[in-house]
């Protein structure tokens, strides 16, 4: 038994049944972090922590004692999710040095659930990017082949999971950042409804958008880890009184009608991609659900939408990184210098380019003509998809026009590079949940996501029509 | 020439909440302390942390608003006020933009001329303060623990003449809000600061250019930094200039005013929503539920005072004059005392350890349970008005003790024995004889003087009623 290999789900029950120890999962799973150190997943490996809690979790387990719901499994968290006294460096230089003083919710949530937290994931400098090329620490290599990108910006995260560098990982997703990079890596990934996890302690990049979300090797487990992080609390004032038993939920489409928005299909990207999407919708269709063409008019206007939102938020929330409290500062003569000098050394060049967008749609003047009718446009978006999740239980669509691309991939537009978000934005905006799934690969085996879109907090009903696909691809 | 203008004024006056704890956390609201001790990853804005509302300073603004007869908002949210300075440490300040809580209504008060007056007010909104920037020894520190105190804005509308009214018309907000007990409004403590907008303008000609003096925090530099602000825009138009439309700071000690930053040069805020919080939705029921918590204010008690305790408007006038001193009076007539005998030992005596010399605040250091049994204990005769006053209440003042402890602790229980007062009455008489052979030759002004001698002799403690009739019986001999 390759312990490593195990599901999520399974790992915990055999812990939990004294059938391995959490010390012996977690060793095993630090080897692997070691053979495996190349696709540069882990910005922060925290190998002794680790090694601690399984230890503890293994004497609660032979004292009987009640245990939570990750007793002893490994996990691994994007680092731009608090964790106290572990450094939290949202892949940037600026905050290559910064440890929080406090435990982001979701961390309090796995902690309580007695999770093992093996390590801080590496992505897109503050969570800006498709490729987990922007990263201050050096870009992320695909588990499925090195050669490539593990899409971005949960980019760690998602090539962990496939690497079976843990049996789960958390990622965050504003545009896509979760969606995407599973959907490259070839793992199972959830952006939840807007407001069903906690955002404190989550690094903002855009707080209208940012969603915390599980990351990991089939839906089953997907379910636990959501279930563990989910619910109210009462530091994030835009979090939900919603918590349900995400593991309750039941497979198969039966009955279940599912949209295909001919504004996802009626445009050119990877025919590969396009063909492995629809044939899954067949098997949907022979498991008993019927499709259903639907529009969504609005979808051309979402890419530009969202990054005026997501740029005009991140400007105002990454203007606290000045070098005044925290994380580097810029050797300097005065106060307004310190800012210059601290902000032009330690962001990346997407990080700034984000920023002046931002500052631009919301300076007097621009706003009404960006930033107000980006938010009408939204307005109207969300109406859209509610509209249309009225006549059907799921829309379904790629998650990414293209499997994942060769690292380097030079850009010289970067708008070109936004492009890779357009199946993924429009739902944020919405701020629905939405689940990537594995459907296939492309001939060079590489993996294609399939995304399926659900009502607000229909997760569980996500879970059940993405098990369905699953077990009908075997 | 200055006749010949017209000064108008419209102010801005920032004043701090005294909810418990902070805006968006549960640091606690106190001023002062050790730099940086009373603040949290959210009030320092840590990566990743998020604001939770405290309702108590959205129904503080309320208050004050209901108190002033504003519009309250049924419908209300946060917007961002982004620009950098490192006493702003998420480099934004939660704020309210374009739909506050309290819109309208206004301050009557007397002017300095003497006639009665009227401001608007444009809005009040809810935002949280700044840290503060130490400068020492050519370093700068930052102390955030002022980060994140509820601070309300209110604005005017630019309905004031002179520098005189301006002052007039902050002391009757202050003391409405006062009145309402949602702020100290200490301009000493900084929980009471004003900018001011003033322009000056040929007398019916249109509305000259204004400039905004930011961060007075005090009446004084609201008075002074008017008078020389309208004077200096006065002689620039006189002498061909132009008033520039600028930010302007003060200089309380140097008396002078200083260009910060001119039109081309202001901060763009890039106001946009908050994304962090929900928005305040308030029904009529909210909004009647903080109305029946506002105290009765002064216009209120000023009516109760003249009508049920016959007081003077003078004397009504004096004790509202302070809330505090108001609410000390109230509560000695609510123990059971004397309306006008509580009245005037809070106007003489009270009034002389409240106020300190040179502060615009008053500090009651004595409870109205303490106060009323001083005046029981003269009522009773236990004691002389003359012993509480220079004994009993001094050293009742600022602490816990009981009036009536103060009294046996110091011996100073009246004495009603006619046989020991005239003894020494006796006694101070033989040792005055001339002053005695001028009341008998028709001075009886000097009685007073062995009224005097008597208490000194007997340490306050005959009652000056037997006093009296003894003198009168020995003195005529």
């Amino acid at each position: 038994m390759d312990i490593v290999k195990l599901s999520l789900t399974d790992v915990r029950d055999k812990i939990a049944a004294k059938k391995l120890s959490s010390v012996e999962v977690t060793k095993a799973i630090f080897d692997r972090i070691k053979e495996t150190a190349d696709l540069n997943t882990l910005i922060t490996v925290t190998e002794q922590s680790a090694l601690e809690k399984a230890a503890e979790v293994d004497g609660k387990i032979a004292r009987g004692e009640k245990i939570g719901a990750l007793a002893g499994v490994p996990i691994i968290v994007k680092d731009n999710i608090s964790t106290s006294g572990i450094r939290t460096t949202c892949a940037s230089r600026f905050l290559s040095n910064y440890v929080p003083p406090f435990d982001a919710t979701v961390i309090k949530k796995l902690k309580a659930a007695d999770a093992v937290i093996v390590g801080k994931a590496n992505m897109d400098e503050f969570a800006m990017g498709s490729s987990n090329e922007n990263s201050a620490f050096g870009p992320v290599r695909n588990a499925v082949d090195p050669t490539r990108v593990p899409g971005g910006s949960s980019g760690g995260s998602a090539s962990s999971v496939a690497a079976f560098q843990a049996f789960g990982a958390l990622g965050s997703d504003t545009g896509g950042s979760i969606r995407q990079p599973a959907s490259f890596c070839g793992v199972v990934g959830l952006k939840p409804t807007y407001s069903a996890v906690s955002r404190f302690g989550l690094v903002a990049f855009a707080s209208s958008l940012d969603q915390i979300g599980p990351i990991t090797r089939c839906v089953r487990d997907n379910a636990e880890l959501l279930n563990v992080i989910a619910g109210h609390d009462e530091m994030d004032s835009t979090s939900a009184f919603v918590k349900e038993d995400y593991t309750d939920y039941k497979t198969g489409v039966k009955g279940k009608t599912i949209g295909i928005a001919k504004e996802f299909f009626d445009r050119e990207f990877s025919a590969e991609v396009k063909n492995a999407v629809l044939a899954a919708a067949k098997l949907y269709e022979k498991a008993g659900a019927v499709l259903k063409e639907i529009s969504i008019s609005s979808f051309d206007a979402a890419l530009a939408t969202y990054y005026i939102i997501a740029c005009a938020e991140a400007s105002s929330n990454l203007a606290r990184f000045d070098g005044v409290k925290y994380g580097l500062r810029a050797d300097a003569d005065d106060y307004i210098d310190i800012y210059y000098k601290s902000r032009t050394a330690y962001f990346g060049a997407e990080v700034k380019r984000r920023i002046m967008i931002g500052n631009y749609v919301l300076s007097s003047g621009y706003y009404d003509a960006y930033y107000l009718k980006a938010s009408k446009v939204r307005t109207k978006i969300k109406a859209e998809f509610d509209a249309a999740l009225k006549e059907c239980d799921f829309i379904l669509g790629p998650t990414s026009p293209t499997t994942a691309f060769k690292l380097g991939g030079d850009f010289t537009d970067p708008s070109e590079a936004y492009t890779a978000d357009i199946f993924t934005v429009p739902v944020n905006i919405a701020g629905n949940p939405a689940i990537s799934i594995p459907c296939g690969a492309d001939k060079s085996g590489l993996p294609i996501g399939l995304q399926l879109i659900g009502r607000s907090f229909g997760e569980r009903e996500l879970f059940g029509a993405a098990e369905t696909l699953e077990k009908e691809l075997g | 020439m200055t006749a010949d203008y017209e000064i108008t004024i419209g102010l801005e006056i920032h004043c701090e909440l005294k909810t418990k704890s902070k805006i968006f956390c549960s640091c606690p609201n106190t001023f002062g302390g050790e730099p940086n001790t009373h603040c949290c990853p959210v009030c320092s804005g840590f990566p990743g942390v998020l604001p939770v509302l405290n309702k108590t300073a959205v129904e503080y603004t309320v208050k004050a608003g209901l108190a002033l007869g504003c519009d309250i908002s049924r419908y209300s949210k946060w917007d961002r006020k982004n620009y950098f300075y490192p006493d702003l440490p998420k480099a934004w300040q939660t704020s309210q933009y374009d739909l506050p809580l309290c819109r309208g209504g206004g301050v009557a008060f007397k002017g300095a001329d003497g006639e009665d007056k009227f401001v608007r007010l444009n809005r009040i909104h809810l935002e949280e303060d700044a840290g503060k920037l130490i400068h020492e020894g050519g370093v700068t520190r930052v102390d955030y623990n002022r980060c994140g105190v509820p601070l309300m804005e209110i604005v005017t509308e630019p309905d004031l003449h002179s520098p005189e009214d301006a002052v007039a018309f902050l002391t009757e907000l202050k003391n409405i809000l006062k009145y309402t007990g949602v702020s100290d409004v200490k301009m000493q403590e900084g929980s009471l600061r004003c900018d001011v907008n003033l322009s000056v303008a040929r007398k019916g000609g249109p509305l000259g250019t204004r400039t905004e003096t930011k961060n007075l925090n005090s009446f004084r530099s609201v008075l002074r930094s008017c008078k020389y602000e309208a004077e200096r825009q006065i002689e620039l138009l006189e002498s061909g200039g132009e008033v520039v439309q600028e930010t302007r700071r003060w200089d309380d000690a140097a008396g002078e005013g200083s260009g910060m930053r001119g039109k081309e040069n202001a901060h763009d805020y890039r106001y946009f929503p908050e994304p962090d919080l929900m928005p305040v939705v308030m029904s009529d029921e909210d909004i009647e539920r903080i109305r029946a918590t506002i105290p009765a204010l002064k216009q209120q008690r000023i009516d109760k005072y003249t009508a049920e305790y016959n007081l003077s408007d003078y004397d009504a006038a004096l004790i509202t004059a302070d809330v505090a001193i108001a609410d000390l009076f109230d509560g000695t007539v609510a123990e059971g005392a004397n309306p006008k005998k509580a009245a005037n030992f809070i106007m003489g005596d009270v009034m002389r350890l409240a106020k300190e010399p040179g502060s615009e605040d008053v500090n009651i250091k004595i409870t109205p349970a303490q106060l009323s049994a001083m005046l029981s204990l003269v009522e009773q005769g236990v004691v002389s008005l003359v012993a509480v006053q220079k004994e009993i209440f001094p050293k009742v003042w600022g602490t816990d003790a009981d009036p009536a402890a103060v009294v046996d602790k110091l011996g100073l229980r009246q004495s009603n024995d006619t046989a020991e007062i005239e003894a020494a009455v006796k006694e101070i008489m033989a040792a005055n004889e001339k002053v005695v052979n001028d009341y008998r030759s028709g001075n009886t002004k000097v009685v007073s003087f062995f009224v005097g001698q008597v208490m000194k002799a007997t340490k306050g403690k005959a009652n000056p009623k037997v006093v009296n009739e003894v003198l009168s019986r020995l003195l005529k001999g």
